[in-house]
């Protein structure tokens, strides 16, 4: 197994080799038309090693909405996955937003909530 | 008035506020306690209560980010509560998903109680419930106190995190229709809405505005074409998203037309004729 696929094993305990690669899931979520590889396809090139997939737009822009997970008939859960990609950045340090450079007017649950996703 | 099943006999619940409740959502807190207390349930707040964290961790080894949840769940039983009621969808999804997580995992929960000396130790024992899923048993009650019925269509947008993951769903996760049921029995009307349950883009309207302008246009649209008058909503996140860039997405998109969006709790407050 590649480290890239082991770990992300790890961090989400999800399966990724149970998908068939159907599609559903990359269908029904809502910023597929934000990103830059399909969440079916983040899976295909995470079971395959491909390393790109943890410098992609993608894992950023899930906004943890679980729509892909509730309709897996697989039940892969893609968002736990999605996190798993964010993390491997996240805990070497490499945060995705400055803070500094976040508008101030946000309420305080959008400011802590990407505070939670994109920095480490 | 019929018992509540959910609520049991007692018509008094612990509340838990969370952090944008007491700034940017006041009016959904305020509307809240009021339309609340017409029913005969009082909305008592905790004396002590932390920010949940917003968004749950999904990492399967960090239970740091469990903490601040199970304080709250700690501080509502201390006070005697077994029942905690939150408004915003965040915080319900968050202190929910931890709730069955310390129902469910003895292992992370051994951990967490010993690393949370000072605490009592904790056990899943309170019930994490949302105000929809007391009112969706109280619905001819609503009836009954409503003085100036809604004469408007209301598209009902519960977002994601009232409904997904499944477990922690508060309706029908792919149909849900609490919200059209309070709508029309507040004398309004509820639209079909397609995207009723379709992500607003939550946290990236940080850092990638451009998704939720995105976002907000396509769910905007979809209901305005179906009708809809306003957009109903639980979570204010999702209002700030809906409501707060519509300008800008009337930049991005020419032919936008904006709606008005409302926290369920001041239609209902509209409705029953309480001065906010
Ligand atoms: S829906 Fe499930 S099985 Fe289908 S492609 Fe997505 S993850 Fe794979
Ligand atoms: S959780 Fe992420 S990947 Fe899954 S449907 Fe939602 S935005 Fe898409």
């Amino acid at each position: 197994m590649n480290w890239l696929l082991s770990k992300v094993e790890e961090l989400s305990g999800e399966n990724l080799y149970a998908c068939y690669q159907c599609g559903k899931c990359s269908a029904g979520c809502p910023m597929a038309n934000e990103m830059d590889l399909l969440p079916n396809q983040v899976i295909l090139l995470v079971i395959r090693g491909d390393e790109s997939v943890v410098d992609a737009k993608t894992p950023w822009v899930c906004a943890q909405c679980y729509q892909c997970g509730v309709r897996c008939p697989k039940n892969v859960d893609i968002t736990k996955i999605m996190e798993a990609l964010r993390l491997i950045k996240l805990r070497k340090n490499i945060d995705h937003i400055k803070l500094e450079k976040v508008k101030k007017n946000l309420p305080q649950i959008a400011l802590v909530s990407a505070t939670r996703k994109y920095t480490g | 008035m019929q018992p509540v099943n959910i609520l049991g006999d007692k018509m008094e619940i612990a509340y838990y506020p969370g952090c944008t409740l007491k700034t940017n959502a006041k009016e959904f807190e305020e509307t809240a306690i009021k339309v609340f207390e017409k029913l005969g349930i009082k909305l008592k707040e905790i004396n002590k209560w932390y920010c949940c964290g917003t968004v749950y961790s999904l990492a399967t080894d960090n239970l740091m980010y469990r903490l601040a949840a199970i304080r709250n769940l700690i501080r509502a039983k201390e006070e005697g509560y077994d029942k905690l009621v939150t408004l915003c969808s965040i915080c319900y999804n968050t202190l929910k998903q931890t709730n069955l997580m310390a129902r469910e995992d003895e292992d992370a929960m051994y951990k967490i109680n010993s690393f949370m000396d000072e605490e009592p130790d904790y056990d899943g024992s309170v019930e994490v419930i949302h105000p929809l899923q007391i009112l969706n048993e109280m619905m001819d009650e609503v009836k009954a106190k409503v003085k100036k019925p809604l004469n408007k269509k209301y598209a009902a947008y519960y977002g994601c995190l009232l409904l997904r993951p499944k477990e922690v769903a508060i309706d029908e996760y792919e149909n849900p229709s609490v919200m059209e049921r309070l709508i029309e029995a507040l004398g309004g009307s509820a639209v079909n809405f397609p995207l009723k349950n379709e992500c607003c883009g939550s946290y990236n309207v940080a850092c990638n505005k451009e998704a939720v302008i995105d976002a907000n246009y396509r769910i905007i649209t979809n209901a305005r074409k179906n009708g809809a008058e306003a957009i109903v909503t639980s979570c204010p996140l999702c209002h700030f998203n809906l409501k707060e860039i519509q300008k800008e997405v009337k930049k991005a998109y020419p032919d936008f037309v904006g709606l008005p969006v409302y926290y369920f709790t001041e239609i209902m407050a509209m409705a029953f004729g309480v001065k906010k």
